[in-house]
């Protein structure tokens, strides 16, 4: 699309949209927010992007197959899941540790590892459809 | 709360019926949409309705306070949304491609895989 | 917040033996599918590791079913529950022998058929992703047999059918986007009449566990809709088995996509939606089951009767084997409507044989159509004088599929015959007996037209065709599996025996959920 106007504001925009589905994909499981809507965001980011600069460049933006980047996170959260099978305990045990890190507690968890799984799945999933449906939009 | 969403949800799969009994491939495409949602409104009635609490326990908290609303639809619906929202894209293109190989989106005249006039085998040896 | 920091007894809400190795069984035939087809989509622009990864791989899960299956026959169900939670609230996957059995089957044909692509699906449909969605379908189909949860069940079925999706439109010719609209369409309409069906149970019954609801339906009040819910699952699971009045999107989509799928499609898809109904509306609710018998038998008549008068009007080679799909189908729906140890084992042996042999039979017609240049039955001949081996191989799939000794075909339809016969349903088995004979007719008139018969001066020449080892090895891997079941089908008669008694009897199954008996109470009050 050669809309100066979107052109102009896309890149203002899709960075607020990534950061802020990064954020969402961090406060999930405690708190409203998770993989999947963080992915959404991603990919609604990733959307605006191809709209306003064309499929191509949003292609090289993320560097990796669309599929790949589904692949991985599939991987990551079935992964996630495994790690509970050397604590002993049922496939998909939540597991927690908290390191300390410059005298501040992270709680790290398998949870997590999951959660991003999923955010990986979506944004390469979806991005693959949208990429393609902007494609045929274009010719 | 639940006989007003028994009627609505009633509404949605009348909607949705009459769409899929069309023979364009669109309609029948927004009668999908239209019926997943039917579905998730009505897995949401199932599991009863109660207003304004949300199912999320307070920080420092072990265990919510008073009654709040049944998560587990909750967490169906989502589920399901993420699944009918999957197949809906992929319909959606599938669709589309149909529309661009097959030069119609009326599916009487979808007749590639399955001609018209087809020969009987033949009947002797 | 760290599972730890609590000080709250969490015994009354988790498992808190440790979970044996063992019992990782259970769920490791769907965690390796998922991995595997998820670094299969990692290398998706490495073509040539795709085969490399995944028929090891697909080897690997059938010894894993294989010792499920051993697992499962020495000590009765077995269940493993995801994240800790007790069931009901954890989902759970319980295994018992039908499960088991079906899994094991299913590895085996993938097995077959991951091989059989080696030759049969070409560079384009590698790039695309044959391999990554064959191994995400055995996830969604080892999923569906081996899982305890219904939503999970349903959950598995949307995963089949998507990467179902993508095998079908593998190559996007025109007939396979057209094939592919109407079984896109139709499937996902059944899937979401099961979603209804899941739906409404969750809402008369407040849980979604299949042992608990295998208990609390024998104490569900009065007007509690079974009848509804039974009904509505036979609706939507036989839309997905292509029972009769909905199975149309069958023989719509089943020639249209490579020969490779085409016979997965055939051996596996439909008979997942007999499992399903096997164990949902015959284990969960055999009462309404009953009831329904007199419908599900009509369903079933006509079902076969659609199955093989449509064969025997058919012309093309693949579209006929659709229609054999459906006879088969047509035999299970009887023995599902019959009911009873008989009953339901004749249906579980008899979808254990179609998927071998159906997908055995969709390799042949493969290469009886290589051979002879076409699939049309009008023009194909002299295949028996070109390539006896294949025309001896099809001949004795044909005795198979037909029912006739000494091939797999013929125990289960011993065992519903007489089933039928006991039971005093006589329609049931005289329909068996009517739909076998006319099987048997079709089938042999594809013997004698595109074998027997001398080529035809229409049929493009012959005999300089050498038929590529890699489909032939997994179709006489496959036969010799109907031949060996049909020689010595004790152990297996046995081992189905057994799991129709778990399904009509579903004690061990409910005591393998919940081994400390039933209910778990919960301090702290249940949902609301």
């Amino acid at each position: 699309m050669k809309s100066l106007i979107l052109r102009t504001v896309a890149p203002l925009l899709i960075a607020l949209m990534l950061m802020f589905s990064i954020f969402v994909l961090l406060r999930g499981h405690n708190e409203p927010g998770g993989g999947f809507i963080g992915g959404l965001i991603a990919v609604a980011a990733l959307a605006i992007h191809g709209i306003a600069n064309g499929v191509e460049t949003v292609r090289r933006a993320i560097v990796f197959d669309p599929l790949a980047i589904a692949g991985a996170g599939l991987l990551m959260a079935t992964l996630a899941g495994l790690i509970s099978l050397w604590m002993q305990v049922p496939f998909m045990t939540g597991i927690w540790i908290e390191p300390s890190l410059l005298g501040q507690k992270v709680p790290l968890s398998s949870v997590m590892l999951f959660d991003t799984g999923v955010y990986l799945v979506v944004v390469g999933a979806l991005t693959g459809v949208v990429l393609a449906l902007e494609e045929r939009g274009e010719d | 709360m639940e006989p007003i969403f028994a009627i609505l949800v009633g509404l949605f799969f009348a909607v949705a019926v009459y769409l899929l009994l069309s023979k364009f491939i669109i309609r029948v495409l927004l009668g999908v949409a239209i019926l997943g949602n039917a579905v998730n409104l009505l897995i949401f009635a199932s599991g009863r309705i109660l207003r304004d609490v949300p199912p999320v326990i307070g920080a420092s908290l072990d265990m919510s306070v008073g009654p709040t609303a049944n998560p587990l639809p909750q967490a169906l619906i989502l589920t399901a949304i993420v699944i009918s929202f999957s197949f809906f894209s992929f319909l959606l293109v599938l669709s589309w491609r149909a529309y661009r190989v097959l030069e119609t989106d009326n599916t009487d005249e979808m007749r590639v895989a399955e001609p018209e006039g087809d020969a009987p085998p033949p009947l002797r040896y | 917040m760290a599972v730890s920091s609590v000080p709250v007894d969490l015994s009354a809400a988790m498992v808190m033996t440790p979970t044996a190795l063992v019992d990782w069984l259970i769920i490791l035939p769907v965690v390796w599918c998922i991995l595997v087809g998820a670094a299969l989509m990692l290398v998706r622009r490495r073509v040539q590791a795709h085969a490399r990864l995944a028929i090891p791989a697909l080897a690997l899960l059938v010894v894993m079913n294989a010792g499920l299956l051993y697992h499962v026959a020495v000590t009765g169900p077995v269940t493993m529950v995801m994240g800790r939670w007790l069931p009901p609230f954890g989902v759970a996957f319980t295994v018992d022998l039908t499960g088991a059995l079906f899994a094991l089957t299913a590895g085996l044909v993938a097995l077959a058929g991951s091989v059989a692509a080696l030759d049969d699906v070409n560079g384009s449909g590698r790039r695309y992703g044959f391999y990554p969605f064959l191994m995400l379908l055995m996830a969604g189909v080892n999923g569906a047999f081996l899982t305890g949860d219904l939503f999970n069940l349903y959950v598995w079925f949307e995963v089949l059918l998507i990467s179902s999706f993508g095998l079908l439109v593998l190559g996007s010719e025109r007939r396979q986007i057209d094939g592919a609209v109407k079984y896109g369409f139709l499937n996902l309409m059944a899937t979401t009449l099961f979603l209804i069906a899941t739906g409404l149970i969750y809402g008369v019954f407040g849980t979604l566990n299949m042992a608990d609801i295998a208990i609390k339906v024998q104490a569900a009040p009065e007007r509690a809709p079974l009848m509804t819910l039974t009904a509505l699952f036979v609706l939507a699971f036989g839309m997905k088995a292509a029972a009769f009045p909905v199975n149309f999107w069958l023989p719509a989509s089943y020639h249209t996509p490579r020969l490779v799928v085409s016979a997965l499609f055939a051996g596996l898809l439909t008979k997942v939606g007999i499992y399903a109904l096997i164990r949902v509306c015959g284990m969960l609710f055999p009462t309404s089951l009953a009831a329904l018998s007199p419908v599900l038998s009509t369903i079933a008549v006509l079902t076969m009767l659609t199955g093989v008068f449509g064969a025997l009007a058919q012309t093309d080679l693949r579209r006929l084997l659709g229609y054999l799909v459906i006879a088969g189908i047509g035999s299970m729906l009887a023995g599902i409507a019959m009911g009873g140890q008989g009953g339901f084992g004749g249906a579980v042996f008899y979808a254990l044989h179609s998927i071998v042999v159906m997908t055995a039979l969709y390799f042949a017609a493969g290469l009886a159509a290589r051979a002879g240049g076409t699939a049309s039955l009008a023009v194909l001949g002299g295949i028996y004088r070109s390539h006896p081996g294949l025309a001896a191989l099809s001949l004795m799939l044909f005795f198979s599929v037909s029912g006739l000794p000494p091939f797999s075909g013929f125990w289960p339809k011993v065992m519903l015959v007489r089933t039928a016969l006991d039971g005093g349903a006589f329609v049931l088995a005289a329909s068996l007996l009517l739909a076998g004979f006319l099987t048997t007719i079709a089938t042999a008139r594809i013997f004698l037209l595109a074998y027997w018969r001398p080529a035809t001066d229409e049929t493009p020449p012959l005999a300089v065709v050498a038929l590529p080892v890699s489909v032939l090895l997994p179709l006489v891997g496959l036969t010799a599996l109907s031949l060996g079941i049909g020689l010595f089908p004790e152990p297996l008669l046995a081992l189905v025996r057994v799991a129709a008694e778990g399904l009509v009897a579903p004690a061990d199954y409910i005591g393998s959920v919940f081994p400390d008996g039933f209910p778990v109470a919960i301090p702290g009050g249940a949902a609301p």
